[in-house]
């Protein structure tokens, strides 16, 4: 019973929360290795193009809620995603248009591309605080939980509860689904076989008759679709406050480089490896070793090897650590 | 255009006649930042003050004017720059303010003392600001939060709870909160698991809701604010189930933290300062004909603050601070005729026919050691989604 109670509370304090977390990372950093990887610089701008998604599916959904439109149980938001994803895509397409086509033009180095994204970045932190504001934003309706630790507790008779949240549910869900239809994407049809080729090899796809224009696009509009839904899946499971993506920027690049830039893989990987870092190192094991281990052994202290205010420290040491060890990251990306 | 330019030349003469009799009177609250929706009320009673004396027309040392300053409640360089402001372009006489612990003792060292400005706190409740230097300059209406460690020692173990667990916003509000209350706590046999810090602003608080819910305890003491990390605390210890009661300080006080939490809070108490003195409720009636919320935090501190400072001025015949201030605590104090709020134009009267007062206000002023309300709390628990008042302390 005691081992049941120690493992229902990992899995509610770590497993749980580093999931949800992990996907919204994961979802975050596919979007940045593939601008890494087709477009070839570091898009400095992601964390504000999820801001501004968002923003567009938040008030796409409280458009709906003032109609009376709801999801039932799931929240409204889900339904003004395709609203946001078109919302962002044709915004980063204007910006790709008006901003970087010119630097593209004139074969800019990459660092150039860098600094241009920050400037991107600035400009969109400024947009998305003038529509919508600084504040904390909530827009999560229907149902809260999927089970809840009361419930949990009622029903199993354990002394610990684990309560898993409709956000979090979704959010996992939702990645499995994305990153599948991704991974299809590439994998099997023409459009992704060219991006493919032109990620590997710019000239020879351009000699192959690949349409650059038409990669580019592509690219944008998928890397807008997963940045608009690793926001809202973050919005929802959290609180949309534009200052918070702007500093989602850290661990999404962190996860990226961990992973190896330019590898779709890889940013999975890394985005759960950052995650669970993050929640495990700052996590205090007093209750779980307290129950796997006799009584008169039972720690005093919170065996916790961090405070909780170390978390972003967490994603630099890893970054570094990575970058000196094996700097094409685990999945063998592109070096940076 | 002939015209326009002698309507501007005209006006340009009246505003610097107008000026020229303008006791300035500074507000400086956290119009934006962790405390801005607590803010508004606070501004708003201090007005209701300064409107009281000047439509009494008793106040013989000209008309009170107030100038607006944000101390963003965090922020020691802009709550500085604001209160540099004040006093060197505007020209105030006096501060209202600051509201937050950390800006106020930044603005009392950087600006108030320099310049040789009194300033009377309606909100700073931090222990340190009753040892810091100030040049008999600084008082405040609210209580320091030495005594509302007490407070929240009374209350639990009136409740038979012997251990908790704290999370305090990372500042000098919450930390020198946390400390006196484990002191105090302690005295009684009660144990503090955990006393762990949040940082305000940030999405997700399920890390230190997990650090929290380690360490246990029978409850969670939020010693945070009410639109910032204390919300989120809640929030995630209820997902969780970490936690399900909360004893809420007095910067988590608020309508807004049961619409934002719900159902969830129900169960859950704490105590802010207030009384249940006829001052109180005939504060609250003026409040109500002005169209704000009295009962808010800190509005009744905040009117009694303002008044405090246009009397003290009224007695001592100068809007200097190193003059008016050395009769602050007279006028606070017994003994004297008392003065209840609304009744700002009869202290006036009194003070010029040389008649002794007992500034009572709105919050049952009490000044004691170095300038700071003695204190009164009102403890209160959240019933169904509504803040009931249990008792006072």
């Amino acid at each position: 019973m005691d081992t049941l109670n120690a493992l229902v509370v990992f899995l509610n304090f770590v497993v749980v929360p580093g999931l949800a977390y992990g996907a919204q990372l994961a979802l975050g950093a596919l979007g940045v290795t593939l601008i890494y990887g087709i477009l070839r610089f570091s898009n400095f701008a992601h964390g504000d193009t999820m801001a501004f998604g968002t923003m567009t599916t938040i008030l796409v959904t409280w458009w709906f809620q003032s109609m009376g439109i709801t999801f039932g149980v799931l929240p409204t938001a889900l339904l003004a995603l395709p609203f946001g994803i078109i919302g962002t895509a044709l915004f980063v397409l204007g910006t790709d248009r008006v901003v970087y086509r010119f630097y593209r033009q004139k074969k800019a180095a990459p660092v150039i591309l860098v600094m241009v994204s920050m400037g991107v970045m600035f400009v969109m932190n400024g947009v998305v605080r003038l529509i919508i504001g600084v504040e904390d934003q909530q827009f999560a309706d229907g149902g809260r939980f999927v089970i809840s630790a009361g419930d949990f507790k009622t029903a199993t008779g354990l002394a610990e509860g684990l309560a898993i949240k409709s956000s979090q549910a979704i959010t996992v869900g939702a990645a499995i689904i994305v990153v599948a239809w991704l991974f299809w994407f590439l994998q099997k049809t023409r459009t992704g076989k060219s991006m493919r080729a032109f990620s590997d090899n710019e000239d020879l796809a351009l000699l192959s008759g690949i349409n650059p224009d038409r990669v580019v696009a592509v690219t944008w509009i998928i890397a807008a679709a997963l940045a608009t839904i690793a926001g809202t899946l973050y919005g929802l499971d959290k609180s949309f406050k534009p200052f918070t993506y702007f500093q989602l920027l850290l661990p999404i690049f962190a996860a990226a480089i961990v992973g190896g830039l330019g590898s779709p893989l890889g940013a999975i990987a890394g985005g759960f490896v950052i995650a669970f870092s993050e929640v495990i190192v700052t996590y205090a094991w007093k209750k779980v070793v307290t129950y796997v281990v006799p009584e008169s052994l039972a720690p005093d202290s919170l065996l916790q090897l961090l405070t909780t205010d170390y978390k972003f420290a967490v994603s630099f040491v890893i970054l570094i650590i990575v970058l000196l060890v094996m700097p094409t990251g685990l999945f063998k990306g592109k070096s940076v | 255009m002939k015209k326009l330019l002698l309507a501007t030349a005209a006006t340009a003469l009246f505003a610097g006649a107008a000026s020229a009799e303008d006791v300035k009177v500074g507000i400086l609250l956290g119009f934006t930042g962790p405390l801005e929706s607590t803010v508004p009320d606070m501004a708003k009673g201090a007005e209701t003050a300064i409107a009281e004396i000047n439509a009494s027309g008793k106040f013989a040392l000209g008309n009170l004017v107030t100038v607006n300053g944000d101390t963003t409640c965090v922020d020691a360089a802009a709550a500085t720059a604001a209160a540099e402001r004040m006093v060197t372009a505007d020209g105030v006489k006096a501060i209202v303010g600051g509201d937050c612990s950390g800006v106020t003792g930044a603005v009392l060292q950087n600006v108030a003392r320099p310049n040789g400005i009194g300033m009377i706190s309606p909100s700073a409740t931090s222990p340190a600001l009753s040892t810091a230097e100030d040049d008999g300059l600084f008082f405040r209406t609210a209580p320091s939060d030495a005594r509302q460690g007490e407070i929240m020692a009374d209350i639990l173990s009136g409740k038979g709870i012997k251990s908790v667990a704290v999370s305090y916003t990372n500042n000098d509000y919450g930390k020198g909160l946390a400390d006196s209350f484990a002191a105090a706590f302690g005295a009684k046999g009660g144990a503090v698991t955990i006393s762990a810090p949040h940082d305000d602003g940030k999405a997700d608080y399920s890390a230190e809701v997990a650090s929290l819910a380690a360490a246990g305890g029978e409850m969670l003491i939020v010693a945070g604010y009410v639109d910032q990390g204390g919300k989120g605390i809640i929030q995630a210890s209820l997902d969780s189930g970490a936690f399900s009661t909360f004893y809420l300080v007095d910067g988590m006080y608020g309508e807004s933290l049961i619409g934002a939490i719900g159902d969830g809070l129900n169960g859950s108490f704490g105590a802010v300062p207030g009384t249940d003195s006829a001052g109180s409720a005939s504060y609250e009636e003026i409040a109500k004909a002005a169209g704000y919320d009295g009962s808010n935090a800190f509005s009744k501190e905040s009117y009694d603050a303002a008044a405090l400072i246009a009397l003290a001025m009224a007695a001592s015949g100068s809007t200097d601070s190193k003059v008016w201030s050395t009769k602050v605590m007279e006028l606070a104090n017994a003994p004297g005729e008392p003065i209840q709020p609304g009744e700002l134009g009869k202290a006036l009267e009194l003070i010029a026919a040389g008649t002794d007062i007992d500034y009572v206000g709105a919050s049952s002023v009490e000044l004691v050691g170095p300038g700071e309300s003695a204190g009164n709390y009102r403890e209160y628990e959240i019933k169904d989604g509504k803040i009931e008042t249990i008792g006072y302390r």
